[in-house]
């Protein structure tokens, strides 16, 4: 998943004009081509149009959820372009294996990927659009290529002579593609490095941005389900009569997510769906309970599962021995945007509006699903009113399509706040159990963990558990424990207490960080070693680790004094190819009440497309991770979901919201993933300094306030 | 009929009256900029100014609106507090996701109009009802305390 894609096709561009005049550009990306269905075929991957007015537009694959792609993206062509930023547009593309992820091989948006992916060929596609503005311009000169500059949308002959972009246009698309597109050197960015303004924040001041639920269609129905209040239950009696006797109402609708009220807008279709009568037969899953599932978790957790990593002998016999168990739970993620999707189901046809993170996949999906070929399904992808990997689930399109198909009418199917919130794809509860040996001097000499969860992988319905039977996911984060553990053996036993689990933001690394990182500190605490000193002393040979580490540590003043009452704790990670370390500064009162005063990250993403939007997303994440470490879970009773909304699913406020520092570290490396990597070291570091300042060590989350209070 | 005061606008709406503001201003109206998070007061998403007061529209019944003027984020360009508040929401670059971004601005201008130097704590009151899940608070209290010192150098228009 972490690979990074090295474009290096050489004949990758093809050029058409545009009707309008002007030039247009697309380029095949490997991961459509290895979709493709003949070799040599180029299906544009993604298009620059520059107009005679001089306008850009960048067309963009990818989702826009607040991670930045629609700024990012654009920098990268605009670099290599020389383009005029005050000129450069976004526009959102349709579905279309043109623009699948080089990473994913579909076209999806998650994982980090985004940039990561994109990096070099959206360079490449700008490169080559500047070679031949040049050639154009040389050849309307009569001179060489040689004697011409390009500077912010303008190509400049020695004399001085100058021709706009947009002047150009219409005989650049005439000139051959390059059969090879030099990029720029990292010392001659302009765009790339600095902090250009998001493209989208003027549509996200004045409430024109257009989300999933912003779509209004002529003729179009709204959509409110009644779904089974237990996982796998189904309706065994409907009694409508009431439903339909909601002014508005126009049809009830049974299918296999529930039973859906359609009306003339929301108000109606709830009030219907309030007013059903029906009997459920829970299923299965009639017992399901969180003392269940944790019991289920730690047998496994003990027992020992598949190896997924086996270094010397964790077994070996060691002067001081430590055990400690973990745990982690159910998380919904409670995007500010509740799910929905509008779809229209016409002959031989589907058109979808969704704020969706996968509108690859749905066009098989939901071509599937209303019986037509999936480049018959047109997905226009909206903004996203927060994504988190929720989005990336196809339970509410699927629902909208077959509603839409039943009906004929164009649906929008809208999830109330406790629909989504009670909608079954969470986050996984996990536990861990680490055995960890120390030598009489203090120096740890072996590490062993074993995970016990769900497999994500078999969840995903994309992927498979591997044959050694140790789900990627589960495992990330302690499996390529960094620290330098002579014997070191990593197990995962799957257990599947029968919850539909999925991709919450920095997936395996959201819990397994908290265990490891707080298991560091446990041993640190055992050597009797400062916390960070000892996880330094380990990390020889991981720089990209220690620099942040050490970074963070700086920055933060480790070791200095704080205000009285005031304690640090730290914690570093590695994920979606980024390094962060991160120093909270926490106080506990007298209540128990944790107060988050600061918190200092350092990052390491190789080379940084906007510093800003950077800067940003490791907030984002930091406070994403501290609304789950201090509040978040997820619970069961007789099968039945606990929470359902903001008051009992609480998520941080303004007046809890730390000040946050982020801190880049230079380097020349290949970008790494962005939008998630914040959040891993955030629950130990806060753990960790929990510990500094109660003696308390906390194993499981959220933080549960009623443990720390001083008798 | 229910006749409702819209940004300055007289409109006639045929919802029944216990029809939350929030879902005649969406649907009836066809605004969409006012959004819907959670249906219970709890999120802040649906913020409008009924009167110059912050509201939650989405537990507002539309009879409680009638004869009040109604605000909402589609007007906020025409008003000197709005046109600061997201000129520094601009300045700072506040949304990412932007999906809660309507109520927040409508939150921090209501906050301005009735106190044109609000201290921390007062934006923490103020603010504290309208959740962001993307984490912008931190933006969010700059710009309005950059909004405020435009404003008070007459930098509103």
């Amino acid at each position: 998943m972490s690979t990074i894609y090295n474009a290096s096709r050489r004949d990758f561009l093809k050029t058409s004009a545009l009707a309008g005049g002007g030039l247009l550009i697309g380029f095949t990306l490997p991961g459509a081509a290895r979709l493709a269905q003949a070799a040599g075929e180029f299906s544009p991957n993604a298009y620059i149009r520059i107009s005679t007015d001089n306008q850009i537009t960048v067309i963009c694959g990818l989702s826009e959820m607040g991670q930045g792609v629609h700024t990012a993206i654009p920098m990268l062509v605009a670099e290599e372009l020389d383009a005029d930023w005050s000129k450069i547009k976004v526009q959102q593309a349709q579905a279309d294996a043109a623009f699948n992820n080089p990473i994913f091989g579909m076209q999806a948006t998650g994982g980090s990927t985004s940039v990561r992916g994109h990096w070099e060929p959206m360079r490449k596609a700008g490169a080559a659009a500047r070679a031949m503005l040049v050639a154009a311009a040389a050849e309307r000169w009569k001179a060489s290529p040689a004697d011409c500059r390009t500077e912010k949308g303008m190509v400049v002959h020695k004399s001085g002579k100058k021709l706009s972009y947009g002047q150009l246009a219409d005989a650049a698309a005439k000139q051959p593609v390059p059969a090879e597109a030099k990029l720029k050197s990292a010392k001659d960015f302009r765009i790339l490095g600095k902090a250009a303004k998001r493209l989208d924040t003027p549509a996200k001041v004045n409430g024109s941005a257009r989300f999933g639920l912003d779509v209004r269609l002529p003729g179009m129905l709204t959509a409110v389900m009644a779904r089974p209040p237990v996982p796998g239950g189904k309706a065994v009696s409907v009694d409508e009569s009431k439903a339909r006797a909601v002014p508005g109402v126009t049809q009830v609708v049974q299918i296999p997510g529930g039973v859906a009220v359609l009306a003339q807008g929301y108000w109606a279709a709830k009030q219907g769906r309030d007013a059903l009568q029906i009997k459920w037969d829970d299923g299965a899953n009639a017992a399901l309970s969180s003392e269940g599932v944790s019991k289920m978790l730690a047998e496994g957790a003990a027992k020992g599962g598949a190896v997924g990593r086996n270094e010397g002998d964790a077994a070996a016999p060691a002067a001081k021995k430590l055990e400690a168990v973990y745990e982690a739970p159910f998380l919904a993620h409670a995007c500010m945007e509740p799910m929905n999707a509008t779809v229209w189901v016409k002959p031989g046809e589907v058109e979808v509006w969704a704020g969706t993170q996968s509108q690859g996949p749905s066009q098989g999906i939901l071509g599937q699903v209303a019986g037509v070929a999936p480049d018959k399904v047109k997905v226009n992808t909206m903004y996203l009113g927060g994504g988190f990997g929720r989005r990336f689930a196809p339970d509410f399109t699927i629902d909208a399509t077959l509603l839409s198909k039943i009906s004929g009418k164009p649906v929008q199917l809208i999830y109330t706040r406790e629909d989504d919130m009670k909608a079954y794809f969470y986050r996984p509860a996990s536990v861990t159990r680490f055995v960890g040996g120390l030598d009489a001097g203090g120096k740890p000499v072996s590490f062993s963990a074993c995970i016990a969860s769900p497999s994500l992988m078999e969840a995903s319905g994309f992927m498979k558990l591997p044959a050694d039977g140790v789900d990627e996911m589960a495992v990330e984060g302690i499996r390529d424990c960094p620290y330098d553990f002579p014997n070191l053996r990593v197990e995962y036993a799957r257990r599947e207490p029968g919850v539909q689990v999925w991709f919450w933001r920095s997936v395996g690394h959201s819990q397994n960080l908290f265990f490891i990182e707080s298991f560091i500190d446990e041993m640190a605490a055992a050597a009797g070693k400062d916390p960070y000193e000892f996880r330094r002393g380990l990390l020889g040979k991981q720089p990209r680790y220690k620099g942040v580490l050490e970074l963070a540590a700086q920055k933060a003043g480790w070791g200095k004094p704080l205000t009285a009452g005031v304690h640090r704790g730290i914690a570093v990670a590695q994920s979606f190819g980024s390094y962060v370390a991160e120093v909270a500064e926490v106080s506990v009162g007298k209540d128990g009440k944790v107060k988050v005063h600061r918190v200092v990250s350092a990052v390491d993403c190789g080379m940084t497309v906007n510093p800003e939007i950077v800067k940003r997303q490791i907030e984002s994440a930091i406070v994403y991770g501290l609304s789950a470490a201090l509040y978040g879970r997820i619970t069961f009773k007789d099968g039945k979901v606990e929470q359902s909304n903001f008051h009992d699913y609480p998520v941080l406020r303004m007046d809890e919201m730390p000040r946050v520092e982020v801190h880049i570290a230079a380097s020349t490396e290949a970008p790494g993933g962005i939008g998630e990597p914040g959040l891993p070291p955030l629950a130990p570091a806060l753990a960790n300094a929990i510990f500094a300042a109660t003696g308390k060590r906390l194993r499981k989350l959220p933080i549960d306030s009623g443990d720390l209070k001083q008798a | 009929m229910i006749t409702l005061s819209v940004n300055g606008k007289k409109v006639s709406v045929g919802d029944s009256p216990d029809t939350p503001l929030l879902w005649v201003l969406r649907d009836t109206l066809g605004m969409t900029g006012t959004k819907f998070g959670c249906g219970m007061a709890l999120c802040g998403a649906c913020t409008v100014h009924l009167d110059g007061n912050p509201v939650r529209s989405c537990s507002t019944p539309v009879s409680a609106a009638a004869g009040k003027k109604i605000t909402t984020i589609e007007a906020m360009a025409g008003n000197p507090v709005g046109k600061a508040v997201q000129a520094a929401w601009v300045k700072h670059d506040v949304p990412q996701c932007g999906y809660c971004q309507s109520g927040q601005i409508m939150g921090a201008s209501a906050l301005l109009e009735q106190n044109s130097k609000p201290s921390d704590a007062d934006i923490d009151a103020a603010m504290s009802g309208i959740i962001c899940r993307c984490g912008t608070y931190n933006q969010i209290r700059a710009a309005i305390k950059d909004a405020a010192q435009a404003m008070s150098k007459g930098g509103a228009a």
